[in-house]
């Protein structure tokens, strides 16, 4: 159905099964636990899980497929959220054109840069994107902050015209909205215990994120896709046959750039507020860890990386030595401090160094990412599989 | 065939729980209390957002220790109880606040890192009321994170206090119904330092600005520039400097080759701890220009920047919030100071800096008004903050503003010293600028262009 394969339609249909029930098991510990640190079931964190989701199956169509490493993808999720505050800013708070404009935006802003950079490949390209996104970047924070709002970024005023809809709400700046329904609300369900979220926002970003991971999966398989896959696997001998992979590399970045813009317009319509700092090199480098962590060029691997780094960002992060010292309360006073302090530089703001370290993990260990962690569990536990996978043809190491 | 079977299932199944989740929050979503996150157990939470890493890092760190430190005093489980002693009501009654609480619930916190950027300073904030039911947000140490965060509070309807901002925009353009700050801004700063500048330096100057190339430098630049062209300087050159620059030399030999013989750094944190080095580096501090001795002035002072500049901040006025030898040498007018400095140099070591003081202030602030209030609901609070004087909190007679939520207290002009005898003593208080000289209209043309909407209370 849908013109997939039966392992395409499975896959797709479990991501869509994960991202349906995600709010339940999201949330695995009851409130009030001392576990309940490790939920990540509430709105915001849920929908940065798919937003970055869309952001690096974007990615990965250009990365994984044509093996072009861009290191200023951030640039075009920025411009995505701007183009999508201005929306909010001028016609409606429906978050409809918001993000199609978005999408219009960050592709042409896509084209033009990808026109210039994919004159070159290997590192040169990588280099030429780093230097649009940061060149980027410094207008947005300085020279252009009169349409970006510079440091500040760029926000709704109650001034606003908003010529498609009331411009206040009872003296407040109105939310992005899908037709009446607030981004922001919230239904909450308490089982016992246990309490879920179910936020309108998410639902709505978890629907365009299966569209996008099944026009992915499409790529993937299309003609197209083979030809992309050509490009990386030896451009010279493509060119030497007589073919132009010029456009295909061009098409493919401008794709993964409406991508990007997808995920800065929606980041947008969740919370309307667009900063420089999304456009800065480190969050082209995040993008780039969550693929590999993934696993690059698989279909679902840029969508767990993503989970994953968003999910130690906010819930390693906002540990502290507090908590550290009632977990390990247990123990004798002198071990307690002893494990406390060998702990304490991996968490709260040491995440980064957490991170880092499972990053290494994944590459020596697991060169295809967490797709070959998960294939290579399943092939230890379950029955003997067909020795030709198509999924393993894909796993390759990270350059 | 099996595969469509398999996919129209999962798509019904899609689709009947997205629906249902769209559909749910219309009815389930308002709660019975009427306002956003009320605490309903024994405690109530507040949300400490401060930079944890990142160039404020220190700044952070300072404003978390006054954070515990207000908590306790709240909780009445600190050493001693602090400015809950000198805080009083216009009337000269003591606060209603007995170190039993809030309300009679606890307060508890959670706290976050900003990173001294507004998305993550966002990020932080949501999970903070999403995840962990704050009431209240407070914290940060850049006008750029605090109007971030404000706008987002105003969305949420929780109250967001104001740590470190100093840019007119937090209660200028950007300013929120729910939103408050008790720090001083650009425009005092330039209404406090312009007198003082022309005392001490005669009004025929030439000035040369380097200001950071973000809004905060922006609405420094402006303030000072029209406070001091007003006594009669003149404005030679403004250049801006990026905000990641730590060497500013090219930037320095252009005000050599200028006939200007005063420099203004309107920088903050790493960047004026590296510009001002820059200078002195150049001899800038031993030039004669015009026959007159050059000088150099650093609008926003603080001690951890001085800290970081060591010897160079010699000589060099700036202004602040506050200090902690603020009661000490100019008397009882600041009683509070010494409350808060005792107590909190008991429990650290060290005296607080004015990041730390403010942001404990705030605190007792928000506390005591939901206090008088009698109820957390965000309104509430926000009637019981507008147009309340109070005084005993280290600034002597407070008012905070009903129409922009900004306070206006004294200023205070300092000076590095020349000789420091510690690391913790290195600004001597040159001059008090009184209320009256730094307090502006509402509509003052370098605060226009926003409204504060009205108060929300969220779901």
């Amino acid at each position: 159905m849908f013109g997939l394969d039966k392992k395409d339609a499975s896959l797709l249909l479990i991501v869509a099964v994960l991202v349906a029930f995600a709010p339940f098991f999201l949330n695995p510990f009851p409130e009030g636990s001392a576990m309940a640190q490790f939920n990540a079931g509430y709105p915001d964190l849920m929908q940065r899980f798919v937003i970055f989701g869309i952001f690096a199956i974007g990615f990965n169509i250009l990365f994984g497929l044509t093996g072009y490493l861009s290191f200023g993808h951030a640039a075009f999720l920025g411009v995505g959220s701007y183009a999508a505050v201005w929306m909010f800013k001028l016609l409606s708070m429906n978050v409809i054109p918001a993000i199609i404009l978005a999408v219009i935006v960050a592709g042409i802003f896509a084209l033009i840069i990808g026109y210039v950079s994919l004159r070159r490949s290997g590192i040169y390209f990588s280099i030429l994107t780093l230097a649009f996104a940061q060149m980027s970047f410094a207008l947005a924070y300085s020279v252009l902050t009169p349409i970006t709002g510079g440091e500040t970024g760029l926000q709704l005023a109650l001034n606003d015209p908003r010529i498609l809809s009331a411009a206040t709400t009872g003296g407040n700046i109105p939310v992005p909205a899908l037709f009446g329904f607030e981004m922001r609300s919230s239904t909450q369900w308490a089982v016992g215990d246990w309490l879920f979220t179910f936020n309108v926002g998410y639902y709505f970003a978890a629907i365009i994120m299966l569209c996008s991971f099944y026009l992915s999966i499409r790529i993937f398989r299309s003609p197209f896709g083979m030809m992309l896959r050509a490009i990386k696997s030896n451009q010279q001998r493509l060119n030497y046959t007589g073919l132009n992979s010029r456009p295909y590399t061009l098409a493919a970045f401008v794709i993964s750039g409406m991508y990007a813009g997808l995920a800065g317009g929606l980041m947008a319509s969740m919370d309307p507020l667009a900063g420089a700092e999304r456009m800065f090199w480190t969050a082209s480098g995040e993008v780039v860890l969550m693929t590999i962590l993934g696993g690059v060029g698989t279909l679902i691997g840029p969508v767990l990386g993503a989970g994953l780094i968003k999910y130690m960002e906010n819930i390693i992060s906002k540990i502290n030595s507090d908590i550290l010292h009632t977990w390990f309360a247990f123990l004798p006073d002198g071990l307690e401090d002893v494990v406390v302090t060998l702990i304490y530089p991996f968490i709260g703001k040491g995440w980064h160094l957490t991170l880092g370290i499972v990053f290494m993990l994944v590459v020596i260990f697991l060169p295809g990412g967490l797709v070959e962690g998960g294939q290579r569990v399943s092939r230890l536990f379950g029955r003997k599989k067909k020795a030709h996978d198509p999924k393993n043809a894909t796993t390759e190491p990270a350059e | 065939m099996s595969k469509g079977n398999l996919t129209r299932r999962g798509v019904l199944k899609t689709g009947a729980v997205a629906g249902a989740g769209l559909a749910l929050p219309t009815y389930l979503s308002a709660q019975d209390s009427g306002f956003t996150n009320a605490p309903s157990g024994a405690t109530v939470t507040l949300g400490f957002n401060v930079p944890q890493s990142g160039p404020y890092a220190d700044e952070g760190a300072d404003e978390l220790r006054a954070y515990e430190l207000a908590v306790d005093h709240l909780n009445g489980t600190g050493a001693d109880n602090g400015m809950l002693e000198t805080f009083k009501y216009a009337d000269g009654s003591g606060t209603v606040l007995k170190g039993s609480g809030v309300l009679g619930k606890k307060v508890e916190f959670v706290t976050g890192d900003t990173q001294t950027k507004s998305d993550a300073a966002r990020a932080s904030a949501k999970s903070m009321i999403e995840k962990d039911g704050a009431i209240m947000i407070t914290g940060g140490s850049s006008s750029g994170v605090a109007v971030a965060v404000q706008a987002l509070c105003q969305e949420a309807g929780v109250i967001f206090m104001a740590g470190l901002t100093h840019a007119n925009d937090t209660t200028g353009k950007d300013k929120r119904a729910n939103g408050f700050r008790h720090f001083f801004n650009s425009y005092m700063s330039g209404a406090a330092l312009a007198p003082i500048l022309a005392a001490q330096y005669g009004s025929d100057r030439k000035a040369y600005h380097l200001t950071a190339d973000y809004n905060w430098g922006y609405t420094t630049e402006e303030a000072i520039r029209s406070s001091t062209e007003a006594m009669g300087w003149e404005t030679v050159g403004t250049v801006l400097t990026p905000l990641t620059q730590t060497d500013f030399s090219s930037y320095i030999t252009p005000v050599l080759q200028s006939d200007a013989d005063v420099l203004v750094l309107n920088h903050y944190g790493g960047n004026m701890v590296n510009s001002l080095t820059n200078a002195v580096q150049f001899g800038l501090r031993d030039r004669m220009v015009n026959g007159k001795k050059f000088e150099i002035v650093v609008p926003l002072y603080s001690e951890l920047m001085a800290r970081g500049a060591g010897s160079n901040i010699a000589g060099i006025l700036g202004s602040q919030n506050w200090d902690w030898k603020l009661e000490n040498q100019l008397g009882a007018k600041y009683s509070g100071t010494n409350a808060f400095v005792q107590s909190f140099g008991t429990k650290y070591g060290f005296p607080p800096s004015q990041a730390a003081h403010t942001c404990y202030v705030q605190t007792l602030l928000y506390a005591d008004a939901v206090e008088r209030a009698g109820s957390f609901a965000p309104c509430a609070v926000v009637d019981a903050l507008e147009g309340f004087s109070f005084d005993g909190m280290g600034n002597g007679p407070t008012l905070y503003r009903g129409e922009d939520h900004q306070c206006f207290k004294d200023v205070i002009v300092v000076r590095g010293k020349e000789n420091p005898e510690n690391e913790f003593d290195l600004v001597e208080i040159v001059e008090v600028t009184p209320v009256e000289q730094v307090t502006y209209a509402p509509d003052h043309p370098q605060f226009a262009g926003g409204a504060l909407g009205s108060c929300n209370n969220g779901a």
